[in-house]
């Protein structure tokens, strides 16, 4: 780790003005991705700016029916809390099966969706990595692949998106309010907030330099049986080799967005109009394009089974 | 003491400690924090400085130039050890490569420098600093291209031959009306314990003291001394608490050798971890195998020939992975070939981890039995009853085992896990979701012996006093050592104070290979013998009429106390246990079985263990609760083994790339939801005057086929490729 120093931010305001005026500065807030990666030299920032005073821990309806999730709402109080249990229990049921509790209590709704590739290579600093060293070369193509994305890849870059939350997220069309360095605040929608690698996977989100995540807000609940599930090797405190997030609406309208899969969390139009056709129609619109190596290729017999077994036990409940 | 005739009735006999269920003597310590590990010995030198190691970035070459004047101008920095400036260093017997390379390089992340700070950060940050220029070499790091080049290790150690035939194995198998002939490969394996190897190192002149976590005290005095140049008698090692060790710490590593020549160099001590993205790739693994099985039994699987080939790699003058040993003797046959093949590799240094040989051998052994049951029809806990032995198969009836309660342990093994309602057909039992199958696998593992010493005494409070550098890795030894001097003097476990991990206490058998606990409380036994003759000289009884009870010594109806007898000066005796050729007349084994029930996803192949059961049966269980928790740990270990752990090799830079505890899955409290240990009553009066065994590494011993007999078992998949994970799974579906 390098050394660096550290402030407090005052206000939202404040905290992305110093951000974009401070070379090497980064936001910290449960500082479970940032730190570690920090320790392996992977992220050397030279000023961390705290944002975790700024009040933005707070969830809150809004007018339009729908949820405002501060930026700094930990993990384990936005699965446990009572509207998002009853309104969007596809979230709930993704973050909890996301990491441990000790990091849920720490994690925050902005830090998981900025958390960063858990590709060995990019972990590795004495290994090429486009993604950690741009130009140097991805490491994971022609090595050791298996956990890796089959869509949305690139000649760069095939790391996969690790979040389970962002899957959700992605799935009930969140969108991430922001406050520039300027002051002026945006939302962009969650389809357009994570990038795919092109030539450029150091690149992984549409934030501009300076800008803070201050909520994530959710639309109007949309109803219908929230399902998250989540295949791994082993039965908890592992990343997903294929997610599968899911509302089955009692209309026959579904929608589905997938993880461990894809270089951002994945949903296409293709595969929620399918949804009537069955488990194999949508696994086979959403995984058009895919890209696959011989460590991974089983991914994509991966999704189609998994969205079967949703399938199964939705009829079970229905 | 020798021992080299059957034990007779003896004063451990009495089981009034021994053999009873005892909490850890040393778990308040523990769990309070307040047991010293050897990286917070702030007790013992106060103001260590920090080392970082600086391992290589490539697995094979040479290091053409280094520049440390960017390390050495960082913050806090107060020296950089390497080979530079290290001065001449031996190599021990027991590491392959050297511990500080350069300017040759054997490995990936081998340690090339030490930079040594005042604190922790200032040391891994200036780490980063030091600019190493590398003239790689190609090297060769796949193990399945190599294999045709393996040759025949030389024998020895361990190991014993290489090869061992019997009979006519081709002409048999070749006539063998069923015969079974399979490839199974298991990959390389991280011993992943809980502590890191971690070392603070003084020197007092010329005397040097490492408080290390280390398994084997006295080997490792040995190894700094020779690697060092420098006599034994200026070496101390102190190891009383240790988090773990599996094998990762039987040898000198970089933790010790870099402290201590960083704490030479800075004139200060200085301590050192090894990071644990290191370990994999910096210290030892339990290396990859191939194996070839081949069985021809008679229609009721009988077995007449039995062959079972192994190849694994290492780096020049490294070892093999003995993984057919316990094909020599598990089961009959007349026919019979082993045979071991060692390949050259430029991987990280492999050697031993628990139950190297049978823990990867009987991964594939165990499921080739199974392939075997199926192919007779035979039942396969019946099948391995009917090819119980109960003599060595080699050697022939004139060397019978000291005790085998296999059969037992699958009988009664069977009857508690509920076995009889195993379906035999494959893929038949469905619970909702999953698909439910059950696996058996018999558990071997060697009984090892080795010396060990002791030194015991009793104060002027009549407080009993244990002194031995046996180790205690969280096995359990200061509570056996305890008990052991409980029942030998007659007082309870409260008046016992143990003490380990010294180089300055007697030499034991060390902690290793499952020999730890019978050979060292035999050690103590030894010694309490000499004590209590010590104690009853001084009261005036002989020794034969005398009785040690209630912290007296008695005959008849007289009595003195041991605090009157120890005097203000107390009263000390040491002796050690040295075995003889019992384990040569007899093969000394322990012995017992697995049970398993996995359910397998029917869309996923997720595989979920349900529950895991066994019977085991290892000479008298010194203490129940400690005894299961080695077997329950070990166990989960198997599950490991069969289903998630593999480290992975990247055969292009020559290293394993998933080297930290979020890539290299080890199983979570999910993924093992019941387990159930039953211990066989034996005693095994061959072993040692204790008549106990072994139990530290027989849990793992064929726990993982059992998973795999119950994949196969609920799905009708038969894997041979370890781990056993989704992608196999679905690809053997859909094949
Ligand atoms: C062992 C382990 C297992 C894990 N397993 C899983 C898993 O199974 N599934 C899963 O989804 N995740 C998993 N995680 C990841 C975990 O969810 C993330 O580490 C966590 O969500 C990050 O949140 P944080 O608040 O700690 O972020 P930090 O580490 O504080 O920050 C992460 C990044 O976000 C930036 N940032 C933080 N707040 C803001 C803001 N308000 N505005 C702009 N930028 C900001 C930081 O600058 C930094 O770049 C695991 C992590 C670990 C260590
Ligand atoms: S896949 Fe991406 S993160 Fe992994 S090595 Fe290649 S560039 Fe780096």
């Amino acid at each position: 780790m390098k050394s660096f120093t550290y402030s407090r931010a005052t206000s939202v305001a404040d905290a992305a003005k110093t951000a974009a005026s401070t070379q090497g500065a980064r936001f910290i807030a449960g500082g479970t991705n940032l730190l570690d990666l920090m320790k392996l030299q992977i992220e050397t920032p030279t000023h961390l700016i705290d944002v975790n005073h700024l009040g933005l821990d707070r969830i809150e309806p809004t007018p339009e029916g729908g949820l405002r999730i501060g930026a700094l709402v930990r993990n384990t109080d936005l699965a446990a809390d009572k509207v998002v249990r009853r309104d969007y229990g596809v979230l709930s049921r993704a973050l909890l099966a996301g990491a441990s509790g000790q990091l849920r209590n720490k994690a925050t709704t902005a830090g998981n969706l900025l958390q960063r590739a858990r590709c060995p290579y990019f972990y590795d600093t004495n290994m090429p990595c486009n993604k950690r060293k741009p130009g140097s070369g991805c490491g994971a193509i022609g090595g050791i692949s298996r956990s890796l994305a089959i869509l949305g890849v690139s000649d760069a870059c095939i790391a996969q998106h690790p979040s389970d939350m962002a899957v959700a997220m992605r799935l009930l069309d969140a969108q991430v309010d922001t406050v520039g360095a300027d002051g002026v605040a945006r939302a962009i929608p969650i389809v357009d907030f994570h990038m795919l690698p092109g030539d450029t996977p150091h690149v992984e989100t549409a934030l501009k330099s300076g800008e803070i995540i201050t909520s994530v807000t959710l639309p109007k609940p949309i109803g219908g049986t929230h399902v998250y599930r989540k295949v791994r090797d082993r039965a908890s405190y592992a990343f997903a080799l294929v997610s599968v997030a899911a509302v089955f609406g009692k209309d026959g309208g579904s929608r589905f967005a997938l993880g461990g899969i894809g270089a951002k969390p994945w949903r296409t139009p293709a595969a929620d109009a399918a949804a009537s056709s069955g488990a194999k129609a949508v696994a086979e619109a959403a995984l058009n394009g895919a890209r696959t190596t011989h460590h991974n290729d089983f991914k994509k017999t991966l999704v189609e089974r998994t969205l079967a077994s949703l399938y199964r036990h939705k009829e079970a409940r229905s | 003491m020798k021992f080299d005739t059957p034990a007779i009735t003896n004063p451990i006999d009495k089981g009034r400690v021994i053999g009873v269920a005892h909490d850890r003597i040393d778990g308040p310590a523990k769990v309070t924090g307040s047991a010293p590990y050897a990286y917070e010995r702030h007790d013992a030198a106060p103001n260590a400085a920090y080392g970082w190691i600086v391992g290589s970035a490539i697995a094979k070459g040479t290091i053409a130039a280094m520049d440390l004047r960017a390390a050495e101008a960082a913050p806090g920095v107060l020296g950089i050890v390497t080979h530079a400036n290290a001065g001449k260093l031996g190599k021990g017997n027991y590491n392959t490569a050297p511990l500080l390379g350069g300017p040759a390089i054997k490995h990936y992340d081998q340690a090339l420098a030490l930079v040594i700070a005042n604190t922790f950060e200032n040391a891994r940050a200036a780490a980063k600093l030091v600019r190493i220029d590398y003239a790689p070499q190609d090297g060769k790091f796949d193990l399945a291209a190599e294999q045709d080049n393996a040759v025949k290790p030389p024998d020895g150690g361990f190991s014993g031959a290489a090869d061992s035939a019997v009979g006519d194995f081709d002409g048999a198998f070749a006539k063998a009306a069923v015969r079974i002939d399979q490839r199974y490969t298991t990959p390389d394996h991280s011993h992943a314990m809980l502590e890191p190897h971690a070392t603070t190192a003084a020197w007092n002149g010329e005397k040097l003291t490492l408080w290390t976590a280390n398994q084997m005290i006295a080997w490792s005095v040995g190894e700094v001394a020779k690697t060092l140049g420098i006599p034994k008698a200026n070496v101390r090692l102190v190891s009383p608490y240790i988090g773990g060790g599996f094998g990762a710490k039987l040898f000198l590593r970089a933790d010790a050798l870099l402290a201590a020549l960083g704490a030479k160099q800075i004139g200060r001590p200085v301590k050192v971890a090894i990071a644990r993205s290191q370990i994999p790739n910096n210290t030892t693994h339990r290396p990859a195998t191939i194996q070839r099985i081949r069985i021809g039994a008679d229609k009721n699987g009988v077995i007449d020939a039995i062959g079972h080939e192994v190849w694994s790699g290492d780096l020049p003058g490294g070892g093999t992975e003995t993984a057919a040993m316990q094909t020599r003797l598990l089961y009959g046959g007349a026919h019979r070939m082993t045979a071991h093949r060692l390949a050259t590799l430029d991987l990280p240094e492999g050697n031993a981890m628990r139950a190297p040989g049978e823990a990867v051998g009987l991964l594939a052994l165990e499921v080739a039995m199974d392939e075997l049951a199926e192919a007779c029809g035979v039942d396969p806990v019946e099948l391995r009853i009917r090819n119980d032995v109960q003599y060595d198969p080699e050697a022939g009836a004139q060397r019978p085992y000291s005790s085998r309660k296999l059969v037992e342990c699958l009988r009664a093994g069977a009857d508690r896990f509920g076995w009889s309602k195993r379906n035999a057909k494959p893929g038949k039992v469905r619970d909702g979701r999953w698909l439910v199958g059950m696996g058996v696998a018999s558990a071997f593992r060697n009984n090892l012996v080795g010396k060990s010493g002791a030194r015991i005494g009793v104060d002027a409070t009549g407080k009993v006093i244990v002194e031995t550098d046996m180790t205690d890795i969280g096995t359990g030894s200061y509570t056996i050592i305890g008990q052991t001097a409980a029942e030998m003097l007659g007082v309870s476990l409260d008046d016992i104070i143990v003490r380990l991990g010294d180089s300055r206490f007697p030499a034991s058998a060390g902690s290793g290979g499952q020999w730890g606990a019978n050979s060292s409380t035999a050690g103590v036994y030894a010694a309490a013998m000499a004590l209590r003759a010590k104690l009853a000289e001084k009261a005036g009884y002989p020794i034969d009429q005398a009785q040690f009870d209630d912290g007296l010594v008695k005959m008849g109806n007289q009595s003195q106390t041991l605090a009157a007898l120890a005097g203000s000066e107390g009263l000390w005796a040491q002796d050690s246990i040295e075995f003889g050729d019992l384990d040569k007349r007899y093969v000394q084994a322990t012995f017992g079985a697995h049970f398993c029930e996995v359910g397998v996803d029917i869309d996923t192949a997720e595989v979920r263990i349900r529950r895991m059961g066994g019977a085991f049966a290892a000479g008298r269980i010194l203490n129940p609760k400690s005894a299961r928790s080695q077997v329950i740990g070990a166990m989960t270990m198997g599950a490991g083994s069969a289903l998630m752990e593999a480290l992975e090799v990247d055969t292009r830079f020559g290293l394993f790339i998933n080297h930290d505890m979020a890539e290299y899955a080890v199983p979570v409290h999910a993924d093992i939801p019941e387990q159930d240990v039953l211990f066989i009553d034996e005693l095994d009066d061959k072993s040692s005057p204790m008549k106990a065994k072994g139990v530290g590494e027989l849990g793992i011993c064929g726990a993982g086929a059992a998973v795999a007999n119950a994949i196969y078992n609920a799905t009708g998949l038969r894997l041979r490729d370890y781990p056993l994970t989704i992608d196999k799974l679905l690809k053997a579906q859909m094949s």
